[in-house]
């Protein structure tokens, strides 16, 4: 069997980002509620809240942590898989991915530390500084990475010169059309992510009557947080959602199965796109509802697949499934804090056993919505590299064998599967402590320990002491 | 070039200068994980770890910082460098993830504390020996058509490779050695000066062995060390000297110097290597401004550099005089 290197160097792309992305998402939305948990402290003094961000100060150190080594392999994934893509870019890549590189140590060097090990050394005003600026600098760190990713969808402020892209204009590269609506898109899903792993976590201790009325308010601030974001994240994602129809429209063709330009399409809530046969079997649709959310005008025209050659469509099924997976997990969201405040008004949404036990497995769903909105766009953008500018064939390294890259792809495989299990076993001993171990003086204040943010979480590896 | 100053010039001092901050400080970490597995029992482990525990991320920032100034500064390197040690520079990254979680689970465990040993140890001599490589590899050059890289997979690895891979990782476990006596009292300390004077020795030899291999590698280093006599054979004499501080630091038994002269050691050897190949960036076919970007965009990251780097610095040095003197047993039990 020939192994395609192509092929394989997307496979291994896509499983490394996946991966990676799982934490940068729920860091960057728990720097912002620990931010406004030591605000509350510092504003009413109630002890309640600094024990809260006690316990979510480990967890965010030790998602901080694997987000930290996940990602070093990424930084380094461009050149050997992708030197094509990496040297064309290089002008514009270069400086944004080293400056996301330079905030990230600008933010550990000056205000990691203090956030995670200074509470009791610096004033209280200097450590919710410190909390502020993290939360901050999680958001610059993304500005970076979304920009680069932005000027992959859609290309601007560049000028191709003997195959290597030169930068005419930074405003225009930085911030191209589709960059506002993405990085909206995302700060809003990481504060969904950390909305329903606070309530998640909170229900689940509530459940056990743990630590009940500090729990609550967590659970409370979390259930706010979720009835604001989530219907604002549905209408920022129509938005999104609108500018890719504007510059990509073969993505949304693949998103809503669309193979026929046409008037008045249906929504399809279920098809099995076939791409060789170029059309859909078992669908099941709601009729002109496609046109009315892509033109907001019942008969209106939403371009179709056929309007390429099928070499130049993106992946259909793929899409068309992530896409009504990310959906689906928007429209629970939305369920759930309708849900919660319905239970609100009667006082009792942190009695509700069935509510709480929903909550418990609610907080898969902001991770499953990111990575299949990641794929969404990610692979709807295909075969384009850059859009309309350089395809993924195009960008990858001429070296390469189907050998070389199949040998890499198992190799992180295994080199995740061992370092996440461990990393992710760790975490649920963390949650497992819960709020009274984090709050718990540990005996032995080591000074010679490193000031890791690792060393934050007190947790032993085995046991439970 | 119509530029007002030669940005490019700048940034090759740039990169050298953070190879060199990452080779020197990453190597005495990295050398400490090489001789975990002949520590003689858990407590000298435990001091070993204790003793880079608070510097070692640290020092893997200017990696990290290096690969994305390398893509920004010159992407001809990056391009072609990968590609061409893609296996070497998997093998790179797994072993130092493994080490770096190996840091942090080793000190959480007791039962599993062997499995992070052997991760901490495994991972850190895999690593050093790819980053030999690397350097054996560049002092080989690559085959190179238009800006692309038109070799094999496994081309990089070369008997040569092999020798500069072990000698890396001889070299970093002297580093470690040294920087355990500078760290460490009692029989730790004893430990480490037993060792010293053996891996320097072997350092030594390994190092001869590159010298003499090298000029027939590489025509052109041939050409430039022996056609005539120049100021560059001060660089060998100097390591030289160095090598000889290290001897007699270990025999008058100080505990500071022996760790100090490694380091002039390697700078020497690693300046002595620069001139070999000086202008050639992506040897034998591409010069540093061959490699180099547009000068906008060495330009827009420079301010950040400039900005960052003594930040970086700064915090280093604190870390290091915070944790400053020697390490005591037991701390995290």
């Amino acid at each position: 069997m020939e192994l395609d290197p192509l092929l394989l160097s997307r496979v291994q792309f896509a499983f490394v980002v996946c991966f990676h992305a799982i934490f940068p998402v729920f860091t960057i939305g728990l720097a912002s509620f620990i931010a406004v948990l030591e605000a509350l402290s510092f504003k009413t003094g109630n002890p309640l809240w600094q024990k809260l961000s006690k316990f979510w100060l480990q967890v965010f150190a030790v998602v901080f942590g694997m987000g930290v080594v996940s990602g070093i392999v990424m930084s380094f994934q461009f050149g050997t898989n992708w030197s094509n893509f990496s040297y064309a870019t290089a002008n514009f890549l270069g400086p944004v991915l080293s400056y996301e590189v330079i905030t990230a140590f600008f933010l550990e060097a000056a205000f990691l530390g203090v956030l995670l090990f200074g509470r009791d050394k610096v004033p209280q005003g200097v450590h919710l500084f410190a909390a502020i600026m993290v939360a901050l600098g999680t958001f610059i760190s993304s500005f970076w990475i979304l920009s680069a990713n932005s000027l992959m969808h859609t290309p601007d402020g560049l000028e191709l010169r003997n195959g290597m892209y030169h930068v005419v204009s930074w405003a225009d590269a930085l911030f191209t059309e589709s960059f506002a609506y993405r990085f909206a898109h995302m700060a809003l899903a990481s504060f969904l992510t950390a909305a329903l792993v606070v309530a998640g976590v909170s229900a689940w201790f509530i459940l056990q009557n743990r630590e009940f009325d500090t729990n609550r308010k967590a659970l409370s601030i979390a259930l706010w947080m979720l009835l604001i974001l989530a219907p604002l994240q549905v209408v920022v994602g129509d938005f999104h959602g609108l500018n890719t129809l504007k510059h990509q429209p073969m993505k949304v063709a693949a998103m809503e199965g669309n193979w026929e330009t046409g008037t008045g399409v249906p929504l399809l809530l279920f098809a099995i796109p076939d791409q060789e046969a170029q059309t859909n079997h078992f669908e099941v649709k709601i009729p002109k509802l496609a046109s009315y959310v892509l033109t907001h005008d019942w008969n209106g025209e939403v371009p179709g697949l056929n309007e390429v050659t099928p070499d130049k469509q993106p992946p259909v099924f793929i899409v068309f499934w992530a896409f009504r997976i990310m959906v689906a997990m928007g429209l629970l969201m939305v369920l759930f804090a309708l849900w919660g405040l319905v239970l609100r008004y009667k006082g009792r949404y942190y009695q509700s056993n069935r509510f709480l036990q929903g909550l418990r497995l609610m907080s898969l769903s902001p991770f499953i919505a990111v990575l299949t909105g990641w794929v969404v766009t990610e692979a709807g953008r295909a075969p384009w590299l850059i859009y309309n500018q350089m395809t993924h064939a195009e960008g990858l390294t001429p070296s390469l064998t189907g050998g070389m890259a199949l040998f890499t792809l198992i190799g992180y495989i295994v080199v995740y599967a061992l370092v996440f299990s461990s990393g992710v076993y760790y975490l649920l001993k963390v949650f497992r402590g819960g709020v009274e171990k984090a709050n718990r003086p540990h005996e032995q204040e080591e000074v010679e320990r490193p000031k890791r943010p690792f060393s934050a979480a007190h947790a032993s590896l085995e046991g439970d002491q | 070039m119509e530029q007002p100053f030669d940005l490019t010039l700048i940034w090759a001092g740039i990169i050298a200068f953070g190879v060199m901050m990452y080779v020197l400080m990453d190597g005495f970490d990295l050398g400490l994980g090489i001789l975990f597995p002949f520590a003689p029992d858990e407590h000298h482990r435990d001091i070993m770890m204790n003793s880079v525990a608070p510097v070692w991320d640290g020092n893997e920032t200017w990696l990290v910082l290096g690969g994305a100034g390398l893509l920004a500064a010159f992407p001809l390197v990056y391009a072609v460098f990968l590609p061409a040690l893609y296996i070497g520079v998997f093998l790179l990254l797994a072993g130092l993830i493994f080490r770096g979680v190996a840091f942090e689970f080793r000190f959480k465990a007791k039962t599993s504390k062997y499995l992070w040993n052997w991760a901490f140890a495994g991972g850190s001599t895999v690593a050093s020996f790819a980053q030999g490589a690397v350097v054996g590899a560049y002092i080989q050059g690559f085959e190179t058509e238009n800006f692309r890289y038109v070799g094999g997979a496994l081309d990089w690895l070369t008997p040569f490779t092999v020798i500069t891979g072990l000698g890396l990782v001889a070299g970093y476990a002297l580093l470690g050695s040294t920087w355990l006596i500078m760290k460490s009292e009692g029989e730790v300390q004893q430990w480490a000066y037993k060792l010293a004077p053996r891996l320097l020795m072997l350092v030594l030899v390994v190092f001869a062995v590159i010298s003499v291999y090298t000029p027939f590698v590489d025509p052109f280093v041939k050409a430039r060390w022996f056609s005539g006599f120049s100021a560059i054979w001060l660089l060998p004499v100097l390591a030289l000297y160095c090598a000889y501080v290290v001897f007699s630091a270990l025999r008058k038994k100080q505990e500071g110097m022996p760790f100090v002269a490694t380091m002039g050691l390697f700078l020497f050897t690693y300046l002595g290597l620069l001139a070999s190949k000086w202008p050639y960036m992506v040897p034998p076919n591409y010069t540093l401004w061959d490699a180099a970007s547009a000068f906008e965009s060495q330009l827009f990251l420079l301010l950040g550099f400039l900005f960052v780097i003594p930040i970086i610095l700064t915090y280093t040095a604190w870390t290091y005089w915070v944790f400053r003197g020697k390490v005591k047993a037991g701390g995290y039990h």
